[in-house]
């Protein structure tokens, strides 16, 4: 049974933190979701599509992430619960209509999970979305376990009904890509008939009043937030040091409290409630303490907002001497303050250094004795398309199409699995890489400085479901404008790097049913571009169809289309066919080809068998697609092809 | 409640991206609760489905449950599936008393099939952890692997050979059913095999 639909409350399951922030939702009676995948937040509406015809509640993958709130807010204007989760690049999409419309609220419940990325480790940025909740004027949560995780979700539904007005949950990796053992609470099941009354009208305008109540709204979270089961102390009565933290910081904190052996003089106060903060609750322990660490991650919003606090008129007087954290350097790992993940190590550092302990003994890794000894340098591991990706032929084949052309051409990258084509395995073809759709404004502007004199050709590389999410207005200014320039679309039928999510042309839906299928070529085809479409494992028909596209003066689209390798896998298995090196055949460095398939193609399943100094094979990761037999130049790659298993 | 040599007890399974890592580490957490322990996965992964780095942390614990990223040098087992990917966990996680089972088959970075960079000997990564480890044995995780039937089952020999070290104290049927609850059909039948043969596998002191 799929853990999310038992409904034995007090049962304790092992949930992802995403699964158990789903569950939440479900408990509070969810009726509405929509959402954008991006890591670390996809797999929660992964799980609400999973047991969306249990529970009746509606989902969908939107096309971005406004699209995904604005559907979510109209729901919540007919009374509906209704949420919204993406990663944080994806709040900067719905910026607009997140900061207009908590201006004038929601009937419904309205929540908005936002799963943040500190250090960056699956994003381009480690953007700290808590500053939107102070931007946008919505209250803000934080969990800090899996169960909390799934706790307040639940209870931001309700708050949000309480103060008619949206609320915003923060998550992050380690809370939404991590996996720990929750207690499953009630399903609540609210029947209620959606409507929207004459009444009932929803405008931001006039901003100066309405903003007014939305202040007045936060003062009343504020008030609710004093008596919050969610913020709670553990520590001496009066500690030496109190820690303030929120999220995972209380984890760390936790742990490296106890890897140094100073419970008895450091206190937690654990916030789950960071916006706005609740005063009175902080009073009556800043009272307590002298110095006070914040810990949080990644930006020091806490402590800033902690900050100023300290001089509000009822605060001044127990103010702590000491308010540590980012903004002091007490609080900083490996690239300084403020910037990347917390652990329980930097935490650990961070108290050591606020306590003024001499040489705190903490357990050593095998760090510093082992690296003495390695003669070696470790190789580094840098990510790769998959073996048999469709991305790296396009990426082939834009290479050698930019060389034959030898205008000193341009790759302008993008969002996707494509953002790849910036390293290694795309030939380190790709000049930019920064959001999605980018690419597209990108040479739009590239594309009208002629007058300057500016001669280089450009291809903007930009993937299926990034054309759907972000490129059409970009595409309608080119050409409106007049822009000029290439754009490749390289469709692979998924949102791959996210995890293969079904996007407006694959024509699936959320559920995995049947749903309209979007044509790339007719929406390019109604803004009169010219368009043309080319797989890119027929590398020759690629080469010479990009190569002419980029002759002409004129905006001009091809889509290289052939599907994720890995999505082929997962919906076929594999090819009954067996690709093999003929050891007749490959004469190895004798060959004169520079290793082609190992060292110039890169697929990391041509790897070299050194014994035999001849290429080899990687059987467990070969997707078995074949393309290396067509381009190895002396022809010693063979396909085999056998029985498929019955 | 069942007996932990140490609590919490770290388990770091380090490996790359479509090996399997994360499912691992779920059987693992999941025999733990069936045992009424408690388990906490971290999971470092980014965008490892394109070949990066991939490691979990499996944290159990008999009472209160711990956070999902275990301190440097704190790790009790660590389950390696390549051999670049675990020398490197082993000095950020490891200690002198640290454990560690390893799949010695490399996994080649493209920047060392591109000619660029190179792969350690094998010999070599193998002296270093026997050197500073309490105990090293490795196993021919993907050739048993290959012999239950699916290459790709290899995460699922290294479990039962984790499991066989009693190390963790749950009981084999515990990750028996953990497997029958994670997987179905002939993916299960295949994960049962590899698991089975890896538990009877006998993991020799030196490749």
């Amino acid at each position: 049974m799929d853990p999310l639909e038992i409904d034995e409350p007090g049962r304790k399951v092992l949930l992802m933190g995403n699964e158990a922030i789903a569950r939440g939702a479900i408990e509070a009676g969810l009726h509405f979701c929509a959402a954008y995948p991006g890591s670390p937040s996809s797999e929660i509406m992964a799980a609400l599509s999973r047991v969306a015809p249990h529970f009746g509640h509606y989902t969908e993958w939107s096309t971005n992430e406004k699209v995904a709130l604005e559907g979510a807010c109209g729901a919540a204007y007919t009374g509906l619960r209704a949420m919204a989760t993406m990663k944080q690049n994806g709040v900067n999409v719905a910026a607009d209509i997140l900061t207009a419309m908590a201006l004038a609220g929601n009937p419904g419940g309205l929540v908005l999970v936002v799963c943040d990325d500190p250090g960056g480790i699956s994003s381009t940025n480690e953007v700290d979305t808590r500053n939107y909740a102070r931007l946008a004027d919505v209250p803000l949560l934080e969990p800090s376990t899996f169960q909390e995780a799934k706790d307040m979700v639940r209870w931001a539904f309700s708050l949000s009904e309480e103060l008619e007005l949206l609320c915003m949950v923060r998550s992050v990796t380690r809370i939404s890509h991590a996996r720990g053992v929750v207690e499953l609470g009630t399903i609540e099941k609210l029947e209620r008939t959606p409507v929207m009354k004459p009444e009932q009208r929803y405008g931001s305008l006039p901003p100066c009043p309405n903003h007014a109540e939305v202040k007045a709204k936060l003062r009343r979270a504020g008030e609710i937030f004093e008596t919050s089961p969610f913020n709670r102390y553990a520590g001496p009565e009066e500690p030496e040091l109190l820690v303030v933290t929120c999220g995972t910081g209380w984890w760390y904190s936790t742990e490296a409290i106890q890897m140094l052996g100073v419970a008895d003089r450091v206190g937690v106060l654990k916030l789950g409630t960071t916006w706005p903060l609740p005063e009175r609750l902080l009073k009556r322990h800043l009272e307590m303490a002298s110095s006070v660490l914040v810990i949080e991650e990644s930006d020091p919003v806490l402590e800033y907002n902690l900050k100023a606090l300290l001089y509000n008129e009822d605060l001044q007087a127990v103010a702590p001497s000491r308010v540590l954290g980012k903004v002091t350097g007490t609080v900083q790992g490996v690239y300084g303050p403020g910037v990347g993940e917390m652990n329980p190590n930097v935490v650990a550092d961070a108290i050591s250094r606020a306590l003024e302990l001499e040489a705190p003994s903490l357990p050593k890794s095998l760090k510093s004795s082992m690296q003495s000894e390695i003669d070696f340098e470790l190789p580094k591991r840098e990510v790769a398309f998959c073996p048999g990706c469709p991305h790296r032929a396009s990426y082939w084949v834009m290479k050698n199409v930019l060389r034959l052309d030898g205008r000193d051409g341009l790759l302008i990258g993008d969002i996707g699995c494509y953002t790849l084509g910036f390293g290694r395995t795309g030939y380190y073809m790709s000049r930019t890489m920064h959001c999605m759709g980018s690419a597209i404004g990108f040479c739009s502007g590239m594309g009208k400085l002629e007058r300057f004199g500016f001669s280089q050709p450009t291809i903007a590389v930009v993937g299926d479901s990034t054309f759907f999410h972000a490129c059409l207005p970009g595409l309608v200014n080119a050409r409106y404008n007049s822009s000029s320039f290439l754009c490749v679309v390289l469709d692979n039928s998924a949102t791959a790097m996210t995890g293969f999510q079904p996007h407006p042309g694959t024509g699936k839906n959320a559920l995995g049913e049947e749903a309209p299928k979007l044509s790339i070529e007719s929406l390019c085809a109604g803004m009169d571009i010219p368009v043309q479409v080319v797989d890119p494992f027929d590398v020759p028909a690629a080469t010479q169809i990009l190569y002419r596209a980029l002759q002409k003066e004129e905006l001009q689209v091809v889509v290289m289309r052939h599907k994720c390798a890995v999505l082929q896998g997962r919906e076929e298995g594999l090819p009954a066919r067996r690709v093999w090196v003929d050891a007749e055949k490959c004469v190895g460095e004798q060959c004169g080809c520079n290793c082609f398939c190992s060292a110039a193609f890169g697929c990391p399943a041509l790897i070299w068998d050194e014994q035999k100094g001849i290429a080899a094979i990687d059987e467990v990761i070969c997707s078995r697609c074949g393309l290396c037999t067509e381009l190895c130049p002396g022809d010693a790659i063979r396909i085999t092809e056998e029985e498929p298993r019955p | 409640m069942t007996d932990l040599r140490k609590d919490p007890f770290n388990l770091i399974i380090a490996g790359v991206g479509g090996q399997g890592n994360i499912l691992a580490s779920q059987v693992v957490a999941q025999a733990a609760l069936m045992e009424d322990l408690n388990a906490t996965i971290g999971e470092t992964y980014g965008v490892s489905q394109r070949g990066g780095s991939v490691m979990s942390h499996v944290r159990v614990t008999a009472g209160t449950p711990v956070g999902p990223l275990i301190p440097q040098g704190q790790g009790d087992l660590l389950v390696g599936f390549e051999p670049i990917e675990t020398l490197q966990v082993a000095m950020d996680f490891g200690n002198p008393q640290i454990r560690v089972i390893l799949n010695p088959r490399p996994v080649y970075p493209i920047g060392v099939l591109s000619g660029d960079l190179a792969y350690p000997p094998i010999d070599r990564i193998l002296d270093l952890l026997q050197k500073h480890v309490a105990d090293l044995k490795t196993l021919p995780a993907t050739d048993i692997a290959k012999e239950a039937g699916e290459i790709r089952a290899m995460n699922l020999v290294m479990v039962g050979a984790l499991a066989a070290t009693g190390l963790l104290p749950m009981k084999k049927e515990s990750y028996v059913k953990a497997i029958q609850d994670q997987f179905r059909g002939r993916t299960l039948e295949i994960n049962q095999r590899a698991f089975e043969n890896g538990y009877n596998a006998d993991p020799s002191e030196r490749a």
